[in-house]
Protein backbone atom coordinates (compact mmCIF):
# COMPACT_ATOMS: atom_id res chain seq x y z
CA UNK A 1 0.00 0.00 0.00
CA UNK A 2 2.91 2.30 -0.75
CA UNK A 3 0.80 4.69 -2.74
CA UNK A 4 -1.67 5.43 0.03
CA UNK A 5 1.11 5.74 2.59
CA UNK A 6 2.89 8.24 0.36
CA UNK A 7 -0.28 10.22 0.03
CA UNK A 8 -0.97 10.13 3.71
CA UNK A 9 2.38 11.69 4.53
CA UNK A 10 2.03 14.41 1.91
CA UNK A 11 0.80 17.52 3.70
CA UNK A 12 -0.55 18.87 0.42
CA UNK A 13 -2.70 15.78 0.02
CA UNK A 14 -5.18 16.87 2.64
CA UNK A 15 -5.49 17.02 6.37
CA UNK A 16 -2.45 16.71 8.56
CA UNK A 17 -1.97 13.60 10.68
CA UNK A 18 -2.95 15.59 13.77
CA UNK A 19 -6.18 16.80 12.14
CA UNK A 20 -7.01 13.29 11.06
CA UNK A 21 -6.37 11.96 14.55
CA UNK A 22 -8.62 14.63 16.03
CA UNK A 23 -11.41 13.78 13.61
CA UNK A 24 -10.97 10.08 14.35
CA UNK A 25 -11.38 10.67 18.06
CA UNK A 26 -14.52 12.75 17.50
CA UNK A 27 -15.93 9.98 15.31
CA UNK A 28 -15.20 7.37 17.96
CA UNK A 29 -16.99 9.46 20.56
CA UNK A 30 -19.95 9.80 18.19
CA UNK A 31 -19.65 13.56 18.44
CA UNK A 32 -22.30 15.62 16.71
CA UNK A 33 -21.14 16.81 13.30
CA UNK A 34 -18.07 14.55 13.13
CA UNK A 35 -19.54 12.20 10.55
CA UNK A 36 -20.68 15.12 8.41
CA UNK A 37 -17.17 16.57 8.55
CA UNK A 38 -15.78 13.20 7.47
CA UNK A 39 -18.19 13.08 4.52
CA UNK A 40 -17.38 16.61 3.41
CA UNK A 41 -13.61 16.50 3.92
CA UNK A 42 -12.79 12.96 2.76
CA UNK A 43 -15.77 12.21 0.48
CA UNK A 44 -14.45 13.92 -2.67
CA UNK A 45 -11.14 12.04 -2.59
CA UNK A 46 -12.88 8.73 -1.89
CA UNK A 47 -15.29 9.32 -4.76
CA UNK A 48 -12.30 9.81 -7.08
CA UNK A 49 -10.83 6.49 -5.94
CA UNK A 50 -14.17 4.72 -6.39
CA UNK A 51 -14.73 6.14 -9.89
CA UNK A 52 -11.63 4.29 -11.11
CA UNK A 53 -13.43 1.03 -10.34
CA UNK A 54 -17.00 2.14 -11.03
CA UNK A 55 -16.96 4.65 -13.90
CA UNK A 56 -20.76 5.06 -13.86
CA UNK A 57 -21.45 8.03 -11.61
CA UNK A 58 -24.58 6.58 -10.00
CA UNK A 59 -22.76 3.37 -9.08
CA UNK A 60 -19.82 5.35 -7.74
CA UNK A 61 -22.05 7.46 -5.52
CA UNK A 62 -23.83 4.37 -4.20
CA UNK A 63 -20.47 2.79 -3.39
CA UNK A 64 -19.34 5.97 -1.64
CA UNK A 65 -22.42 5.77 0.55
CA UNK A 66 -21.71 2.08 1.26
CA UNK A 67 -18.12 2.96 2.19
CA UNK A 68 -18.99 5.83 4.50
CA UNK A 69 -21.69 3.82 6.26
CA UNK A 70 -19.14 1.02 6.77
CA UNK A 71 -16.80 3.57 8.28
CA UNK A 72 -19.55 4.82 10.57
CA UNK A 73 -20.23 1.28 11.79
CA UNK A 74 -16.59 0.21 12.12
CA UNK A 75 -14.82 3.30 13.39
CA UNK A 76 -15.26 2.26 17.02
CA UNK A 77 -13.17 -0.83 16.34
CA UNK A 78 -10.52 0.89 14.24
CA UNK A 79 -7.33 0.55 16.23
CA UNK A 80 -5.56 3.37 14.42
CA UNK A 81 -2.75 1.17 13.12
CA UNK A 82 -2.74 3.33 9.97
CA UNK A 83 -3.78 6.88 9.30
CA UNK A 84 -7.49 7.55 8.97
CA UNK A 85 -7.09 8.52 5.29
CA UNK A 86 -5.29 5.24 4.52
CA UNK A 87 -8.00 3.22 6.25
CA UNK A 88 -10.74 5.14 4.42
CA UNK A 89 -9.02 4.59 1.08
CA UNK A 90 -8.99 0.84 1.60
CA UNK A 91 -12.64 0.77 2.66
CA UNK A 92 -13.59 2.80 -0.43
CA UNK A 93 -11.79 0.36 -2.75
CA UNK A 94 -13.47 -2.59 -1.04
CA UNK A 95 -16.91 -0.98 -1.26
CA UNK A 96 -16.43 -0.31 -4.97
CA UNK A 97 -15.28 -3.87 -5.62
CA UNK A 98 -18.17 -5.33 -3.64
CA UNK A 99 -20.67 -3.31 -5.65
CA UNK A 100 -18.97 -4.29 -8.89
CA UNK A 101 -19.29 -7.95 -7.91
CA UNK A 102 -23.05 -7.63 -7.63
CA UNK A 103 -23.40 -6.20 -11.11
CA UNK A 104 -21.06 -8.43 -13.10
CA UNK A 105 -22.30 -8.31 -16.65
CA UNK A 106 -21.27 -9.79 -19.95
CA UNK A 107 -18.14 -7.99 -21.03
CA UNK A 108 -16.73 -7.58 -24.51
CA UNK A 109 -13.77 -9.80 -25.43
CA UNK A 110 -10.37 -8.18 -25.15
CA UNK A 111 -8.92 -9.98 -28.19
CA UNK A 112 -9.52 -7.09 -30.59
CA UNK A 113 -7.24 -4.90 -28.47
CA UNK A 114 -4.35 -7.37 -28.28
CA UNK A 115 -1.53 -7.53 -30.83
CA UNK A 116 -2.10 -9.84 -33.77
CA UNK A 117 0.54 -12.03 -35.34
CA UNK A 118 1.32 -13.58 -38.68
CA UNK A 119 1.74 -17.34 -38.95
CA UNK A 120 5.51 -16.95 -38.64
CA UNK A 121 5.06 -15.20 -35.28
CA UNK A 122 5.87 -11.67 -36.49
CA UNK A 123 3.55 -8.80 -35.58
CA UNK A 124 0.77 -8.31 -38.11
CA UNK A 125 0.84 -4.56 -37.38
CA UNK A 126 4.31 -3.62 -36.22
CA UNK A 127 4.48 -1.28 -33.25
CA UNK A 128 5.98 2.16 -33.75
CA UNK A 129 7.62 4.81 -31.64
CA UNK A 130 5.43 7.22 -29.69
CA UNK A 131 6.17 10.88 -30.39
CA UNK A 132 6.44 13.10 -28.60
CA UNK A 133 7.29 10.76 -25.75
CA UNK A 134 4.26 10.72 -23.44
CA UNK A 135 6.63 11.38 -20.53
CA UNK A 136 6.71 14.96 -21.75
CA UNK A 137 2.98 15.20 -21.22
CA UNK A 138 2.88 13.07 -18.09
CA UNK A 139 2.04 15.86 -15.72
CA UNK A 140 -0.53 17.46 -17.98
CA UNK A 141 -4.10 17.09 -16.84
CA UNK A 142 -5.25 16.48 -20.40
CA UNK A 143 -2.96 13.43 -20.60
CA UNK A 144 -4.23 12.10 -17.28
CA UNK A 145 -7.81 12.52 -18.37
CA UNK A 146 -7.16 10.76 -21.67
CA UNK A 147 -5.42 7.87 -19.91
CA UNK A 148 -8.25 7.53 -17.39
CA UNK A 149 -10.84 7.54 -20.17
CA UNK A 150 -8.79 4.94 -22.05
CA UNK A 151 -8.60 2.71 -18.96
CA UNK A 152 -12.38 2.90 -18.65
CA UNK A 153 -12.67 1.40 -22.16
CA UNK A 154 -11.11 -1.88 -20.99
CA UNK A 155 -13.39 -4.81 -20.15
CA UNK A 156 -14.19 -4.79 -16.41
CA UNK A 157 -12.18 -7.85 -15.39
CA UNK A 158 -9.03 -6.39 -16.99
CA UNK A 159 -9.65 -2.81 -15.88
CA UNK A 160 -10.01 -3.90 -12.27
CA UNK A 161 -6.78 -5.89 -12.23
CA UNK A 162 -4.92 -2.99 -13.88
CA UNK A 163 -6.38 -0.55 -11.34
CA UNK A 164 -5.58 -2.70 -8.32
CA UNK A 165 -2.06 -3.62 -9.44
CA UNK A 166 -0.78 -0.50 -11.19
CA UNK A 167 -2.71 2.29 -9.44
CA UNK A 168 -3.65 0.93 -6.02
CA UNK A 169 -0.38 -1.03 -5.92
CA UNK A 170 -1.89 -4.16 -4.41
CA UNK A 171 0.38 -7.13 -4.88
CA UNK A 172 -0.50 -10.14 -7.01
CA UNK A 173 -1.43 -12.30 -4.05
CA UNK A 174 -3.88 -9.91 -2.40
CA UNK A 175 -5.43 -9.04 -5.76
CA UNK A 176 -5.93 -12.74 -6.47
CA UNK A 177 -7.42 -13.38 -3.04
CA UNK A 178 -9.84 -10.51 -3.27
CA UNK A 179 -11.00 -11.41 -6.78
CA UNK A 180 -11.12 -15.12 -6.02
CA UNK A 181 -8.82 -16.07 -8.89
CA UNK A 182 -5.39 -17.68 -9.15
CA UNK A 183 -2.29 -15.46 -8.88
CA UNK A 184 -1.28 -16.54 -12.36
CA UNK A 185 -4.64 -15.34 -13.71
CA UNK A 186 -3.92 -11.94 -12.17
CA UNK A 187 -0.59 -11.82 -14.00
CA UNK A 188 -2.18 -12.85 -17.30
CA UNK A 189 -4.96 -10.27 -16.97
CA UNK A 190 -2.54 -7.52 -16.00
CA UNK A 191 -0.32 -8.23 -18.97
CA UNK A 192 -3.28 -8.31 -21.35
CA UNK A 193 -4.77 -5.16 -19.83
CA UNK A 194 -1.51 -3.28 -20.37
CA UNK A 195 -1.24 -4.53 -23.95
CA UNK A 196 -4.85 -3.56 -24.66
CA UNK A 197 -4.35 -0.13 -23.15
CA UNK A 198 -1.20 0.26 -25.23
CA UNK A 199 -3.32 -0.34 -28.33
CA UNK A 200 -5.79 2.35 -27.29
CA UNK A 201 -3.04 4.84 -26.39
CA UNK A 202 -1.20 4.06 -29.63
CA UNK A 203 -3.89 5.89 -31.59
CA UNK A 204 -2.93 9.07 -29.79
CA UNK A 205 0.79 8.78 -29.30
CA UNK A 206 1.97 7.03 -32.45
CA UNK A 207 4.50 9.20 -34.31
CA UNK B 1 15.72 -22.65 -27.05
CA UNK B 2 15.77 -22.72 -30.84
CA UNK B 3 17.06 -19.85 -32.93
CA UNK B 4 15.45 -16.48 -32.24
CA UNK B 5 12.29 -15.99 -30.24
CA UNK B 6 9.35 -14.90 -32.36
CA UNK B 7 7.61 -11.57 -31.73
CA UNK B 8 4.65 -13.50 -30.33
CA UNK B 9 6.92 -15.23 -27.80
CA UNK B 10 8.59 -11.90 -27.01
CA UNK B 11 5.28 -10.34 -26.09
CA UNK B 12 4.33 -13.35 -23.98
CA UNK B 13 7.54 -12.87 -21.99
CA UNK B 14 7.38 -9.07 -21.90
CA UNK B 15 5.98 -8.53 -18.42
CA UNK B 16 8.46 -10.94 -16.85
CA UNK B 17 11.25 -9.18 -18.77
CA UNK B 18 10.14 -5.76 -17.52
CA UNK B 19 9.87 -7.14 -13.98
CA UNK B 20 13.34 -8.70 -14.21
CA UNK B 21 11.84 -12.14 -13.64
CA UNK B 22 13.14 -13.97 -16.72
CA UNK B 23 15.72 -16.68 -16.28
CA UNK B 24 19.15 -15.83 -17.69
CA UNK B 25 18.82 -17.98 -20.82
CA UNK B 26 15.44 -16.56 -21.84
CA UNK B 27 16.59 -13.03 -21.07
CA UNK B 28 19.58 -13.57 -23.33
CA UNK B 29 17.26 -14.72 -26.15
CA UNK B 30 14.99 -11.77 -25.48
CA UNK B 31 17.87 -9.29 -25.75
CA UNK B 32 19.11 -11.04 -28.91
CA UNK B 33 15.69 -10.59 -30.53
CA UNK B 34 15.57 -6.91 -29.54
CA UNK B 35 18.83 -6.28 -31.39
CA UNK B 36 17.28 -7.31 -34.70
CA UNK B 37 13.60 -6.34 -34.30
CA UNK B 38 12.75 -2.60 -34.16
CA UNK B 39 8.97 -3.23 -33.82
CA UNK B 40 9.59 -5.24 -30.62
CA UNK B 41 11.87 -2.47 -29.33
CA UNK B 42 9.05 0.01 -29.95
CA UNK B 43 6.47 -2.33 -28.41
CA UNK B 44 8.61 -2.75 -25.29
CA UNK B 45 9.02 1.01 -25.01
CA UNK B 46 5.28 1.59 -25.55
CA UNK B 47 4.51 -1.01 -22.88
CA UNK B 48 6.77 0.67 -20.34
CA UNK B 49 5.31 4.07 -21.21
CA UNK B 50 1.79 2.67 -20.80
CA UNK B 51 2.59 1.49 -17.26
CA UNK B 52 4.14 4.88 -16.42
CA UNK B 53 1.08 6.70 -17.76
CA UNK B 54 -1.31 4.51 -15.75
CA UNK B 55 0.66 5.09 -12.56
CA UNK B 56 0.84 8.83 -13.19
CA UNK B 57 -2.90 9.00 -13.90
CA UNK B 58 -3.46 7.41 -10.50
CA UNK B 59 -1.55 10.20 -8.81
CA UNK B 60 -3.99 12.60 -10.44
CA UNK B 61 -2.73 16.06 -9.57
CA UNK B 62 -5.62 17.33 -11.61
CA UNK B 63 -8.21 14.93 -10.25
CA UNK B 64 -11.48 16.43 -9.12
CA UNK B 65 -10.97 15.19 -5.56
CA UNK B 66 -10.67 18.73 -4.28
CA UNK B 67 -14.18 19.44 -5.46
CA UNK B 68 -17.02 19.39 -3.00
CA UNK B 69 -19.45 16.52 -3.10
CA UNK B 70 -22.84 17.47 -4.51
CA UNK B 71 -24.98 18.63 -1.60
CA UNK B 72 -27.77 16.16 -2.38
CA UNK B 73 -25.26 13.32 -2.10
CA UNK B 74 -23.96 14.59 1.24
CA UNK B 75 -27.52 14.84 2.56
CA UNK B 76 -28.42 11.35 1.27
CA UNK B 77 -25.40 9.87 3.06
CA UNK B 78 -26.18 11.74 6.28
CA UNK B 79 -29.81 10.55 6.16
CA UNK B 80 -28.71 6.95 5.57
CA UNK B 81 -26.24 7.14 8.44
CA UNK B 82 -28.92 8.54 10.74
CA UNK B 83 -31.27 5.67 9.81
CA UNK B 84 -28.63 3.09 10.68
CA UNK B 85 -28.10 4.73 14.07
CA UNK B 86 -31.79 5.17 14.96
Amino acid sequence: MTRQDDRSTDPAAGETAAEEQALLERLRRGEEGAFEELVRSHGPRLLTVIRRILPQEEDARDALQDALLSVSRAVGGFAGESRLSTWLHRIAVNAALMRLRTQRRQEPPIASLLPRFQENGHMAEPAGRWEPPPEAALERSETHRFVRESISELPDSYRIVLTLRDIEEWDTRETAEFLGIEPNAVKVRLHRARQALRTILDKRFRA
Amino acid sequence: MSDYLTCREMIDFLMDYVNGELDAATRHEFDRHLKVCPPCVDFLQNYRQTVDLVRASGREPDAPDREKLPEELVQAILRAQKRTHD
